[in-house]
């Protein structure tokens, strides 16, 4: 029988405890309270940081601190957002692993009574070109998060992929959910003494016991650490939505809170804390799939499970759903007004300790210095040698196939991405995707025959830039993904982030997770996008020590109206225009890093003012319908830019390089710096003074900077005088890179 | 009385709730879902769709569990009295398992699940079945595809017997998964119950579909549409009872 331990309890949490307490903790409260102060459920090192977002906005109803942000968006639609991470588990069985974080996720969105109907995916990976390894995890990372989210139905619509080699041996699998609440329905937690506190879902097994503590500590890849890992059952997930929202439409349970990490141990303790009563709960009632100790119980992470809190009245009505889908559940106990989780197993009192003292883990303090790393990558910068004139199309074409650019096709065509009749901008297709609300089930009166309301949801991150920069780094990220919801017409209004560094403990990782909670920070006040959820995942460390900081931000926006929705490519004849600056901020570029594999110190970096305009602009471009293409440009550059606009228009260009407003010195830099806040947009020749009239009001660098030729098979780059040719033919072979890596079965 | 089809709901059904929305909201018709426990059906369904999904999370084989479920044996039933039932995806796996249909399914050529837009070609004529009535012999619809094990087999002595019954109603032009054939779609020898892989109800409406992925004289709608409005235009054509529902 495994033991239970409590080694993720420092000597200095024992001793708090043992005074709060005014005894000594038996073994069961021991193990309940290492599983909720750990790091993973208990965010005692990121806590104090975190007040620094700006939470509240037009748009928000719930903001962090329960299980999703809850945005209202009018007509009786509610919108629900979360992101969670599975990395540790995913590294050592990655389709279990990534399968469970699909499942965690969704319970999370139908813990506030609302409907998931769409799911993102972040993932990343070592050097899937030169690393097995690396190419199993991601093959069976997509593998589990497909057919967990295919057979649930809910459409996979949205993510990113980022490949470096500071994660090899390892993987980063984030998944976000966004749900739909009618606002009469949204269960938010309510509960009163006498209560019945219910369980359903799979049996309680052995599975996943410790899987929060193995998820605060260091990743060693130990064979042994597969017990940690869960098993999904995305059968059971599908019975639980369909039940759970059974059980909300008919109003019958008070609250709803998904069994996570900590299993049984932080699901009650939180419940009862954030309700601020006491549960008495007897243990022998639960349903369990094997003999177990109590200690087991509490900590076991077996998926699939929800706590329901029910009124006696209604108990009946709510057995009678869980009955027509066949889903177990066990009547574990009731609420109490005393504040205390009484723990009762086997006849006897196992535990009883306060509901608050569990639930709030001491902060626990650390020490943050600037590594030296960053200092020395700033003495050694230098630029690498300019290639000669005619090697660029080859490297253009080589920035093609990195992976970390090339088309994520092999990915979203393993996902049903578009179950639920919602998805109208499909991944492939643009920068974010858009999803359909207000069909009638979404609302509170179902004859309304309301306008159909569209949001845009985009997930971005990259490590490179915020390993160099977390401040800016991190910043960039935001930016980026606000920009890529603007470029399908959406406006911003809310995000959550997901922040994944390494040991909170080494005072320089800790350095950089405030560097970068700042970044989000300051972006998302003065851009007035609040934060209304996100995670924090320490210890993502191998033996090869830390992953370089990788902040992820999700941002939801709002579509006014479906006619707004940009949903289109680039035709013969239409003019390529950009918007925006070029500066030479190399550091971190695909260009340096996977070209050259040079460091260099100077990160792009936003102007928050600047950035504003032109984000504004191209929205109000979009929304003008003067445009028939717009895309971000970021990763790779100028140059990939261009090639993804001919590669998904299916049509060549002709670009005049010298016309792109900049302030670089060399070629290379114009092509390939990652500076931010640029769109490329493509338009109607006719369309070009509406489209100067309406960027006037804007103080952003704007040119007319070529034409798109449905004659010519090929992407022309010219620059004073000469010019560079790439053939439409092998930019798309190169943007398949990564089917043929993966082989055409994966 | 309105026209009213019945949606056949299994544990791990999916796509009902779509079907639901293009019959009701779209095509303005009355439907209602029907739990796989009941065996009371009868005729007061016109028609019966079963959705796409994962009944029983295609636990031992696709569609095996289901089609031994209460209601299928009620289908079954409804179906050699002539109703119309089409199964879509998960639905066609529930009607070949059920033995409404002929042939068997395996896991994709790629061995992947994949989600495309494909075309489809009607392969017979549009009288021969309910739910292509309004569709031209040789017509090419644009609809996506969502599947792991969609690859229909089907042995040889049958197919050439398919052939001649023209029970073969769909053919890919751009075989997604390696289907026998390029088979997409086939009926019973009667015509009356059809099987499809791709999902119609997702192509109904032009704002889901990809550029350039609709026909253009449909007006705003998707090519998909074509088959709820066959199956409407045939029960009106045929029924005493019909009137529009709203």
């Amino acid at each position: 029988m495994p033991k239970v331990s409590t080694m993720s309890l420092t000597d200095e949490e024992i001793r708090y405890l043992r005074d709060a307490i005014a005894r000594e903790p038996n073994s069961v409260e021991l193990s309940m309270v290492s599983a909720e102060w750990s790091e993973h459920c208990s965010y005692k090192s990121s806590k104090p940081y975190l007040k620094i977002f700006s939470t509240e906005g037009r748009y928000v109803l719930v903001g962090p601190g329960y299980d999703a942000g809850v945005l209202d968006i009018g007509d009786g639609m509610l919108l629900t957002v979360h992101i969670e991470s599975h990395n540790h588990p995913s590294a050592v069985e990655p389709y279990g692993g990534a399968a469970t974080g699909i499942g965690g996720v969704i319970r999370d969105i139908l813990s506030m009574g609302s409907r998931p109907i769409a799911l993102l995916n972040a993932l990343r990976f070592g050097d899937i070109r030169h690393d097995n390894h690396a190419r199993w995890l991601f093959k069976n990372v997509v593998r589990g998060i497909a057919d967990y989210g295919n057979c649930i139905g809910v459409p996979t619509v949205a993510g990113e992929v980022e490949f470096d080699d500071s994660f090899t041996n390892y993987c980063l699998v984030d998944v976000a959910c966004i749900g739909i609440a009618r606002r009469d329905r949204l269960v938010m937690l309510k509960g009163d003494a006498d209560d019945l506190i219910v369980v359903a879902g799979n049996r309680t097994g052995r599975d996943g016991i410790h899987g929060a503590s193995f998820a605060s500590r260091a990743f060693e890849g130990e064979e042994e650490d597969r017990s940690a890992v869960q098993i999904p059952d995305p059968f059971m997930g599908k019975l639980l939505i369909d039940a759970t929202m059974e059980c909300v439409e008919k109003g019958c349970v008070k609250a709803i809170k998904d069994l996570g990490g900590g299993g049984l141990a932080c699901c009650l303790s939180e419940t009862a804390d954030r309700l601020g009563k006491g549960m008495l709960v007897m243990l022998d009632a639960l349903h369990v799939r094997e003999s177990m100790s109590a200690e087991e119980m509490m900590i076991s992470e077996s998926q699939e499970r929800m706590l329901y809190i029910v009124e006696p009245s209604r108990l009946e009505e709510f057995k009678a759903i869980m009955d027509k889908y066949e889903i177990p559940y066990s009547v574990l106990g009731r609420l109490t007004d005393d504040g205390y989780l009484s723990i009762y197993h086997d006849g006897k009192q196992v535990a009883r300790i306060k509901a608050s003292i569990v639930a709030n883990a001491p902060i626990a303090r650390r020490n943050a210095i600037k590594p030296p790393y960053i200092e020395e990558i700033a003495a050694n910068s230098r630029k690498p040698e300019m290639p000669e004139y005619e090697d660029v199309a080859e490297i253009i074409l080589e920035l093609l196939a990195d992976p970390s650019i090339a088309s994520k096709e092999w990915v979203y065509r393993q996902y049903d991405h578009e179950v639920g009749l919602r998805t109208v901008v499909k991944p492939g297709y643009a920068d974010a995707s858009v999803l359909r609300i207000g069909l009638r089930h979404d609302r509170d009166d179902e004859d309304a025959d309301g306008k159909y309301r569209y949001i845009a949801v985009k997930v971005d991150g990259n490590s490179k830039h915020c390993y160099i920069d977390p401040y800016n780094g991190s910043m960039g990220c935001f930016s980026e993904a606000c920009r890529n919801v603007a470029c399908v017409g959406a406006e911003p209004i809310a995000m959550v982030d997901h922040l994944q560094f390494g040991s909170p403990e080494d005072e320089h990782v800790f350095w950089t997770f405030i560097e970068s909670v700042r970044g989000l920070a300051d972006y998302g006040r003065y851009m007035k996008i609040p934060c209304v959820g996100g995670k924090v995942s320490f210890y993502n460390e191998t033996r090869q020590g830390a992953i370089k900081p990788t902040p992820l931000v999700c941002v939801v926006g709002l579509v006014g109206d479906g006619s707004m929705v940009m949903k289109g490519h680039a035709g013969d004849g239409d003019m390529l225009m950009i918007i925006g600056l070029t500066k030479d901020e190399m550091g971190g570029s695909e260009y340096y890093e996977y070209i050259h594999s040079t460091l260099s110190a100077d990160v792009p970096k936003v102007d928050l003012e600047y950035d504003k305009h032109a984000r504004d602009a191209v929205l109000a471009l979009v929304r003008s319908g003067l445009l028939t293409s717009v895309h971000d440009c970021s990763k790779g550059g100028l140059a990939v830019a261009i090639a993804e606009m001919c590669i998904a228009s299916g049509i060549g260009a002709r670009v005049e390089l010298s016309n792109v407003p900049h302030t670089c010195t060399r070629l290379d830099d114009l092509l390939f710096s990652e500076s931010h806040s640029r769109f490329l947009v493509s338009l109607r020749r006719d369309y070009l003074d509406a489209v100067n009239r309406v960027l006037a009001d804007y103080p952003v660098h704007k040119a007319v900077i070529g034409a798109f030729n449905s004659d010519s098979d090929s992407l022309l780059l010219e620059y004073k005088g000469s010019s560079i040719s790439i053939s439409m033919d092998s930019m798309l072979d190169a943007y398949s890179s990564i089917a043929r890596l993966m082989g055409h079965g994966g | 009385m309105p026209i009213r089809i019945g949606i056949v709901v299994f544990p791990g059904s999916n796509c009902d709730r779509d079907i639901y929305h293009i019959l009701k909201n779209i095509m303005r018709v009355d439907a209602e879902f029907i739990w796989h426990k009941r065996d009371d059906l009868n005729a007061y369904y016109d028609a019966m769709i079963i959705p796409g999904g994962f009944a029983y999370a295609d636990r031992l084989r696709a569609g095996v569990i289901a089609a031994f479920s209460p209601v299928m044996q009620v289908v079954k039933r409804l179906a050699r009295d002539g109703m119309p039932v089409l199964g879509i995806c998960n639905g066609f796996q529930i009607l070949v398992e059920s033995g409404l249909l002929p042939g068997a399914f395996m896991r994709n050529d790629s061995l992947t699940f994949i989600c495309r837009w494909t075309r489809l070609r009607l392969d017979v004529d549009g009288s021969r079945t309910p739910f292509t009535l309004l569709l031209d012999k040789g017509s090419i619809i644009n609809i996506p595809v969502a599947n792991q094990e969609g690859k229909y087999y089907v042995d040889e002595d049958t197919l050439r017997e398919m052939e001649r019954n023209e029970q073969i109603v769909f053919r890919y032009e751009d075989n997604p998964n390696g289907s026998l054939y390029d088979i997409g779609g086939v009926c019973n020898e009667e015509g009356n119950v059809l099987g499809m892989m791709p999902h119609p109800e997702r192509a109904c409406e032009i704002i889901l579909a990809p550029q350039h992925m609709s026909n253009s004289i449909l007006h705003g709608y998707g090519d998909g549409i074509m088959i709820f409005r066959s199956l409407i235009s045939y029960l009106y054509a045929k029924g005493e009872h019909h009137e529009p529902y709203r």
